[in-house]
């Protein structure tokens, strides 16, 4: 890594300016998490007398559990919705809004604001609009059949977290859609407009393919944004319900740890939550490397 | 020379037209829920136009909030969001700025080591350490007080690397100039490097200032005295705190309350928040 050609030198002044980040870190963000690594390989008995070292006993016990393999299935399925639903939406906006001349900026201002919602929000905005008994979309789906109900049905209960949690995140994939298809050059398909190629082709073999880095990115920030981000989504409305349809690793992390005071299983899900965050991490990495293609 | 389709930019706006509405329904209807007196919530569907309300709705939140639920008025609790995301603010961007200085203008043992100490931050978020980072805080005996809302965030990688890579952009011909005149380390600092970071500072400003007043599960663990509840937290008690149906009409008031600063703070600073956004994640 580099520095400067020319650099100030002083045998303790970059230590003290680095102290406070530093010292913050090893408290709160690298001490924790060791403590979790070690706390994953102990059990302690229901009174909190007695702490017995079981190596990995606990991860065990968790992958035979079929509430943290419920979980995992939930888990996936909550992040591949978000993701694929808010992608999409925002491909589509910013495809649309690149036609746009005049209009492109009052269209983006109108579509960026609900990146500063809060997750929590958003899931109590959209919960009160599926509200059974007042909510507006219960009696339009009624209307068409559907008797809606987030409180008994797992799968009404998962949709609605996952349009919470994509509409969200709509803005940000807007936003860098859009930075990725104003860096396109416009030669290419104008050549490709001369060669003859419709509109729907030119998005397809020429638009498409070079957004696909901007889509790698996208994927892996929507998956660790749908993964860690969205507790609040799940805490505010469903609570993990109807029987653990929506019970996230990351709710239920909080739920064994804060509520059930298991300590050890909660330490376990941790470091697994740890492991994921470092793959997703890497791969997030890979895609600055070769940011640079075609 | 592209086509321009007439039906084409027809559809598009007639797109965006309603995907832009789709979008924005969510905060209308609760605008217009907070707008209403309660009675309108027993008599089913929830209307889609204004009520009577609203400034009843809006004082009643703001100021009395409801004591048999056990939740504040709101005002408190905006005092401390507005707090707390300054703080994590203000001191994100310091700790950032002093050790990508630190970084980049210094050569010393252990800088990649420190780095790294630095990079591995990005790997833990808050909400994979819950548990025995809730121990830490609880030993240093900082529950119920802004620095335990504070301090635990504001340790920031994206920070670091954003202004460590600015910094390497700045021409190395200023620090020899500002050398040959006999600047210190910190006189450059405060007197080149920080003006010349000033649209930077702006932009994460912007970032970290949202990430601040959306906290949720950190002010949810470690406040149990309700005169630090945040407003973002606030909304889940008395979403739940109540016997069997919210009070849509006051939920609804402090939800837009509490989503309206940080959505100001995007709408006036449209320019800034993007460059934040598309800069720091890269």
């Amino acid at each position: 890594m580099q520095t400067k050609r020319m650099t100030f030198s002083s045998s303790w002044l970059p230590y003290a300016l680095l102290a406070p980040q530093v010292i913050i870190t090893l408290i709160f963000f690298i001490w924790p998490a060791s403590q979790a690594l070690y706390q994953s390989l102990l059990r302690q008995d229901i009174f909190g007398l007695r702490t017995e070292f079981v190596w990995f006993a606990n991860f065990e016990r968790l992958f035979a559990d079929p509430l943290y393999l419920n979980s995992m299935k939930v888990t996936f399925w909550f992040s591949v919705g978000t993701t694929l639903l808010s992608m999409s939406i925002a491909l589509l906006f910013a495809v649309m809004v690149n036609r746009m001349i005049r209009s492109r900026d009052s269209y983006t201002t109108f579509l960026v604001w609900p990146y500063a919602v809060a997750p929590a929000i958003a899931g109590v905005l959209w919960w009160f609009i599926f509200n059974p008994s007042i909510g507006i979309m219960p009696y339009v789906l009624d209307g068409f059949g559907y008797n809606w109900n987030h409180r008994s049905s797992g799968t009404d209960a998962m949709i609605m977290v996952i349009i919470a949690a994509a509409w969200k995140q709509i803005s940000y994939n807007f936003l860098f859609f859009l930075a990725g298809l104003q860096s396109i050059p416009h030669s290419l398909i104008e050549a490709a407009a001369i060669d003859g190629a419709s509109r729907f082709k030119r998005f397809w073999t020429i638009v498409f393919p070079l957004l696909s880095p901007i889509t790698f990115f996208l994927m892996v920030v929507n998956i660790v944004y749908a993964m860690f981000d969205t507790f609040g989504v799940i805490h505010a409305t469903t609570e993990g319900g109807p029987s653990q349809a929506t019970n996230i690793l990351v709710y239920k992390v909080y739920r064994d740890g804060f509520v059930n005071l298991n300590l050890g299983s909660s330490a376990a899900q941790s470091v697994i939550l740890m492991a994921i965050v470092v793959a997703l991490t890497v791969a997030q990495f890979r895609y600055i490397e070769r940011r640079v293609n075609y | 020379m592209v086509e321009n389709n007439r039906w084409g930019n027809f559809f598009a706006h007639l797109v965006l037209i309603i995907g832009v509405a789709i979008v924005i329904f969510p905060v209308y209807v609760a605008i217009i829920a907070s707008t209403h007196p309660p009675g309108t919530f027993i008599r089913g569907v929830m209307p889609l136009l204004p009520g009577p309300n609203a400034l009843e709705n809006y004082k009643t939140v703001i100021f009395e909030g409801r004591s048999r639920a056990g939740t504040p008025p709101i005002s408190g609790m905006l005092w401390n969001s507005f707090v707390m995301a300054m703080a994590i603010t203000i001191g994100k961007l310091s700790i950032s700025l002093l050790s990508a200085f630190a970084i980049v203008y210094f050569r010393f043992p252990f800088r990649i080591f420190f780095f790294w100490i630095i990079f591995l931050t990005l790997m833990l978020p808050v909400e994979v350490r819950i548990l025995p980072t809730f121990q830490v805080v609880a030993d240093l005996g900082m529950l119920n007080s802004f620095a335990g809302l504070s301090i635990p965030l504001i340790a920031s990688a994206t920070a670091t690397f954003l202004f460590r890579q600015f910094f390497m952009t700045v021409p190395e011909e200023l620090m020899e100039a500002a050398r040959v005149d006999g600047a210190g380390p910190m006189k450059f600092f405060k007197d080149i490097l920080l003006p010349l970071s000033i649209t930077n500072i702006a932009a994460l400003f912007v970032i970290m200032f949202i990430y601040g007043w959306n906290q949720y599960l950190w002010p949810l663990l470690i406040t149990t005295d309700p005169e630090y509840y945040t407003i973002v937290m606030g909304i889940q008690r008395m979403v739940t705190g109540g016997d069997s149906e919210p009070l849509w009409h006051l939920v609804m008031a402090t939800v837009v309350l509490a989503a309206l600063p940080p959505i100001l703070v995007i709408l006036f600073m449209q320019r800034l928040f993007v460059k934040g956004l598309t800069e720091t994640e890269k």
